[in-house]
């Protein structure tokens, strides 16, 4: 099982047996999925602004609306946020996605910088979406412990714990 | 929780500048990793270590904590960057 990743001379590395990489590639697919490209109008200057048409109720889908989060207790002024903002966010979170996805390989593997930076945005909205839908709590890690490796969530929640463990290392990579 | 921490003689914050009464909030989710809320504090704004980690315990303790003020456009701008970042993060007023 990896061990996460270390900063060395050559960059900020990692090592990922296949079995590893598939679960990070179908993990950030699944976000990719979610989150959709940014819905601009026709109008070139809104376009070019990233002013979206429509996204400006908070998405029903609890994951998205973590991800998209209102940035105003009071609805109008955060719709008039989003409409704004959303679009812009959209692309920011799949460019994340993407540099993932072209540079998760198994074996070594060394991210520059900012390739890292990509990756410690991206783990965290996996992060964000997976523990969106099996309601984690900060009390996960006893959770886990009382939890019979036959309980149907098990398998998710370790996942979940796994990929914790990887951010953890990659953020301390970076500092 | 107790703390070991020495007693030290609150002072203004510098970057928390009452003339300008717009607020950036972050609020605390079970979610977003300690080390990597202190990182976000520090890559957004440039805090030290230090002070991106006692704004994180406060996130962590409180449920929410100011982490900058300025006019509204900056504070829309930093909270932009904070939900780039995955942070749940608001705009409001200070209301003091």
């Amino acid at each position: 099982m990896s061990t996460g990743f270390r900063p060395t001379r050559d960059g900020i590395v990692a090592e990922f047996d296949p079995a590893e990489v598939s679960i990070l590639r179908s993990l950030v697919e699944m976000v990719l999925g979610l989150v959709e490209p940014g819905e601009t109008g026709d109008d070139p200057l809104e376009r070019a602004l990233g002013i979206g048409v429509a996204a400006e109720a908070p998405p029903d889908d609890p994951v998205l609306a973590r991800l998209f989060p209102s940035a105003y207790q009071d609805e109008k002024e955060a719709a008039e946020f989003r409409r704004y903002t959303e679009a812009s966010l959209r692309e920011g979170k799949r460019a994340d996605a993407r540099t993932m996805l072209e540079t998760a390989v198994p074996g070594k593997m060394a991210l520059t910088r900012e390739q890292a930076e990509a990756w410690v945005r991206a783990l965290n909205d996996v992060r964000l979406t997976l523990g969106t839908r099996l309601e984690v709590t900060e009390e996960i890690h006893e959770e886990i412990a009382e939890m019979s490796e036959d309980d149907p969530r098990y398998p998710a929640f370790v996942t979940y714990d796994w990929l914790t463990y990887l951010q953890d290392t990659l953020v301390r990579a970076l500092w | 929780m107790p703390s070991t921490a020495p007693v030290e003689i609150e002072r203004p914050d510098s970057d928390v500048r009452p003339d300008l009464p717009w607020l950036t909030i972050v609020w605390n989710d079970p979610v977003n990793l300690m080390s990597y809320v202190t990182y976000v504090f520090q890559t957004v704004f440039g805090y030290p270590r230090a002070k991106a980690e006692k704004l994180m315990m406060d996130v962590h303790h409180k449920g929410k904590a100011v982490v900058a003020s300025g006019t509204r456009e900056e504070m829309e701008r930093d909270v932009q960057i904070l939900h780039s970042y995955g942070l749940w993060a608001t705009v409001q007023q200070d209301s003091a």
